[in-house]
């Protein structure tokens, strides 16, 4: 073995390609926080417990302390900096901010892009609340969480 | 709590991955969905020289319900499973105990290869492949063999398949006139089980035709309740019955103490969890 081994990803993050040259074993979570900087993507167990550095591969949730860098090659990444469009919150981050669905907010980013997934998905009210548990949070305990996902699904439908 | 370093091949055939395999033996580990393999990584629990990738692999993500199995490839998604209608209509049981496998951002990752050949002592699947009599495929560079599910779990995270081969695929038989119900004890939803329980029953009227009960988190290996089966057989699912079987699952299983549970709790807990699977089958009150 000469030197780590790297390889060039070339992938789509919130719809813009970017082309990184990386070791292979660059967690994902790492590649976007380090490599990009866009550290919305939050670390917390670094072993698919706790849920914050969920984002979206190819519109489904995934743990990114759990993915290899070359993974996401050729693939499509979101993260909670592709959710609010020029400075305008989103619907779903609305309703976390009407219902207090978020304290010290650790937990949030990962609590969003599963439920964007979900939402994204044609998921119902039920699934997006079963999908809670994935998350770690030590602050709201849930209860501004669920409400959170309630108002935004009943606006959903409502729309 | 990042991986060491490793060489990382991502082959997109079965054939090239068995060829690393071959040439690599067991300095090398498979990577399927990564959802304890890359927490054992990042934890350096283990260090592989080589890391062979199979998320590019063409065809092995295969679900197909038909003809009185279901047979997944060893790269299907949890989720994908457990939202197929055919699997769902063949075997419920499967999507019912999928949902107590992690959470639906893990699921969307792991595979039932991977779960499978992992072999978690509270692994839920293992214990449904047990309950319906299921079997493992394998591959290697020189062949391919089926095991039967309880020559393949040998041991707490040690598995039949040798270093050289791969599990391919995993069926899971549809036994005519079985109905199965999966249940299992938890801190939480989505945590690793204290102790879950795959009951399956057929019946004619009020007699109790065939009987399967599997547990996973009682011993390092999923188990077959084969007395507790026997009791059933004949009968009815009676309140004689159930005291019984509630007995003859203490009998036969002598659960590990942990920090998450003594034995004598969990063995309790497995009398409680198949006597409420067997109330739910039969539909006594519970």
């Amino acid at each position: 073995m000469t030197g780590p081994q790297t390889r060039v990803v070339r992938f789509a993050v919130n719809g813009r390609p970017v082309q990184v040259t990386t070791e292979v074993r660059t967690l994902v979570s790492d590649l976007l926080r380090h490599d990009l900087e866009l550290t919305g993507t939050h670390v917390g167990c670094e072993h698919g417990a706790c849920g914050a550095c969920t984002v979206l591969v190819d519109g489904a949730p995934m743990r990114s302390c759990l993915m290899l860098a070359p993974q996401v090659d050729g693939r499509d990444v979101r993260t909670v900096e592709g959710l609010a469009v020029g400075g305008d919150l989103d619907a779903l981050q609305e309703a976390f901010r009407s219902e207090h669905g978020l304290q010290c907010g650790f937990c949030t980013p990962g609590i969003l892009m599963t439920l964007t997934g979900e939402r994204e998905a044609g998921r119902t009210v039920e699934d997006a609340l079963a999908a809670l548990p994935g998350h770690l949070c030590r602050c709201t305990g849930y209860v501004n969480v669920r409400a959170a996902v309630r108002r935004a699904w009943s606006q959903l439908e409502g729309s | 709590m990042k991986p060491p370093p490793f060489r990382y091949h991502d082959p997109r055939t079965v054939e090239e991955a068995l060829g690393l395999l071959a040439e690599h033996g067991d300095e090398a580990r498979l990577l399927a969905g990564g959802q304890s393999l890359v927490p054992l990584l990042n934890l350096r629990r283990v260090r592989p020289r080589v890391l062979i990738d199979l998320n590019r692999v063409e065809g092995l993500d295969g679900v197909d319900a038909g003809a009185g199995v279901v047979r997944t490839g060893a790269l299907a998604r949890a989720v994908g499973v457990e939202r197929a209608p055919a699997v769902a209509s063949a075997l419920p049981v499967l999507p019912e105990a999928l949902l107590h496998v992690a959470y639906p951002q893990v699921r969307t990752r792991t595979t039932i290869g991977g779960n499978v050949a992992h072999a978690d002592p509270a692994a839920e699947l293992p214990a449904v492949l047990a309950a319906v009599g299921g079997d493992v495929r394998l591959r290697s560079a020189g062949g391919q063999r089926t095991l039967g599910w309880s020559a393949f779990f040998s041991g707490r995270h040690r598995t039949a398949c040798r270093p050289d081969e791969m599990v391919v695929a995993v069926d899971f038989p549809v036994a005519e006139g079985f109905a199965y119900t999966f249940s299992e004890l938890t801190p939480k939803l989505g945590s690793f089980a204290i102790v879950g329980a795959c009951v399956g029953l057929s019946r004619s009227g009020d007699e109790v035709t065939g009987a399967r009960i599997a547990l996973c988190g009682v011993a390092d290996t999923p188990v077959r309740l084969q007395a507790a089966e026997q009791r059933l057989t004949g009968g009815a699912v009676d309140a004689a019955a159930l005291e019984d079987v509630r007995a003859l699952v203490a009998g036969a299983i002598d659960p590990p103490g942990d920090l998450h549970a003594p034995g004598g709790y969990r063995s309790h807990v497995a009398g409680v969890l198949v006597v409420r699977g067997l109330r739910r089958l039969w539909g006594a009150p519970a």
